[in-house]
């Protein structure tokens, strides 16, 4: 289990939900388990081939999962998982 | 930076009073401030604190960036502006503003689209760059402009009601450099995937918030006073009021100062963003004087309007609302028996909505209206109301 921070531009593919509790034991169960739950929020992180989008970052705890496992990361009950897209404001393009 | 030659005035020390009498801040800090060159990269929500602090606290020379003219839509957070500045250039609105609250401070305008070819040249003056643009190719852009000249960069985003502070290409003082935006993400999501502020929008405060900690960060760089925000990574959700604080390092596959880079001076950063994607057909497309020729003569067609009904509300030319997002489910009220021109407020999504038409439904009566309704207003109907 470990609870995921859904950031503000894709809460709307999670019901408006801020924080989802996971059962997982690694940080790709986790992304699996989002994209099966909410199948919407699922182009917006993995890619064609299932990996992780290189404009999504995700922090287990305060460290980029690239700096640790990657996909194979291990979480527990107090793990805080948070998934940062790339942001830039602005004009309608 | 040598600070032997920077004196202040009476009326200087009087005004800096706050700022020396802060200990560990003190006189020295002040006359960095006084030596210092800070270029700010848009005037828009995040460049309006930021260069309203900066401009107060005594930076003693300040570029300003922005090609774009104050319209009444941006005084809901671009607080720099007022209703006197509409219609003006920003970079010119700004220096009165600026220039009122501080004459101590020397200001440089440039009112111009930064760009690959222009980026060097500009950037090279200054000691800081703080980057409050607005879109992902000038993102990338001044991040490889200022890691190739190095200088660090003071980055700030917003989106609704998130948003994101790091300091990219800091050398610290024992000689690390520090990771750029490269390094935090390496390329950018395609167009159309995650919204833009004028689809998705800003809460009018959150740039309030984030662009006063961009000009905290900037002061921190050039005193040397603090912990600059540089390999750390700051998210602040201003709706949960919950702010953390990341962890991030530079990345041996960074293609501008990696282990084998691959990037030696600005590239095409619209064609690296999948602006101008060269496998996509171009959509047909009517200019605004055409569809008002089209409406004049009495041709017979559709005009279906793509936007929000919060946009509907403001201004519309008479089409029917479909917003973008039900296009597909409304597709039997698309017509098939004569042409069709889909609008939308600047052209972008209109183009979405055709492509999707025409890939899921082989419509080929469709016409995108350039510019969208923004350059209808401009060219046939002054008088209506622009957002």
């Amino acid at each position: 289990m470990a609870t995921v921070i859904i950031p503000t531009p894709l809460r709307k593919f999670t019901n408006q939900q801020a924080k989802v509790q996971i059962p997982a034991k690694t940080v790709g169960e986790i992304i699996q388990s989002l994209a099966t739950n909410f199948p919407d929020l699922k182009k917006h992180l993995l890619d064609e081939k299932g990996k992780i989008r290189s404009f999504v970052n995700v922090f287990a705890g305060e460290e980029d999962i690239r700096d640790l496992q990657e996909e194979n990361t291990l979480v527990n009950d107090a793990t805080l998982v948070s998934i940062v897209p790339a942001i830039a404001g602005g004009i309608s393009l | 930076m040598s600070l032997e030659n920077i004196t202040f005035t009476r009326e200087e020390k009087a005004r800096y009073n706050r700022h020396i009498i802060i200990p560990g801040f003190g006189e020295e800090a002040q006359k960095k401030l006084k030596a210092s060159k800070v270029l700010v990269i848009g005037s828009g929500g995040l460049g309006s604190p930021a260069l309203l602090y900066l401009t107060a606290a005594g930076v003693g020379t300040i570029g300003l960036i922005d090609f774009d003219v104050v319209d009444d839509s941006n005084l809901q957070r671009q607080v720099l502006f007022d209703v006197n500045a509409i219609g003006q250039p920003k970079v010119e609105a700004a220096k009165r503003r600026l220039e009122a609250l501080n004459p101590h401070v020397q200001f440089k305008l440039y009112n111009t689209h930064l760009n690959s070819a222009n980026a060097l040249e500009i950037f090279k003056d200054y000691d800081v760059v703080a980057d409050g643009t607005d879109n992902f190719p000038t993102r990338y852009l001044v991040n490889d402009a200022c890691v190739l000249l190095d200088k660090p960069n003071v980055y700030a985003s917003i989106f609704q009601f998130e948003g994101q502070v790091s300091v990219f290409n800091y050398v610290d003082a024992k000689g690390q450099r520090g990771p750029n935006y490269r390094d935090l993400y390496p390329t950018p999501p395609p167009p159309g995937l995650v919204p833009s502020c004028a689809e998705g929008g800003v809460l009018g405060v959150l740039p309030g918030i984030i662009g006063s900690l961009q000009a905290l960060e900037v002061i921190k760089v050039i005193t040397g006073v603090g912990d600059v925000l540089s390999g750390r990574f700051y998210t602040f959700d201003a709706l949960n009021f919950e702010s953390r604080t990341f962890q991030i390092r530079r990345r041996d596959d960074n293609p501008v100062n990696g282990k084998n880079p691959t990037i030696h001076a600005p590239i095409d950063y619209e064609q690296f963003c999948g602006m101008r994607a060269v496998e996509e057909k171009p959509v047909r497309e009517i200019t605004a004087k055409e569809l008002y020729e089209w409406q004049v003569t009495g041709k017979k067609f559709q005009l279906i309007d793509v936007r929000e009904p919060s946009e509907y509300e403001i201004v519309e030319i008479g089409g029917e609302l479909i917003p973008l997002n039900t296009i597909a489910s409304n597709a039997d009220r698309i017509a098939t028996d004569r042409e069709v021109v889909i609008h939308c407020k600047m052209g972008g999504r209109s183009t979405k909505a055709i492509r999707e038409l025409e890939e899921k439904f082989g419509f080929t009566n469709l016409y995108n209206l350039k510019g969208g309704i923004l350059s209808y207003i401009d060219e046939i109907r002054p008088e209506l109301v622009k957002y």
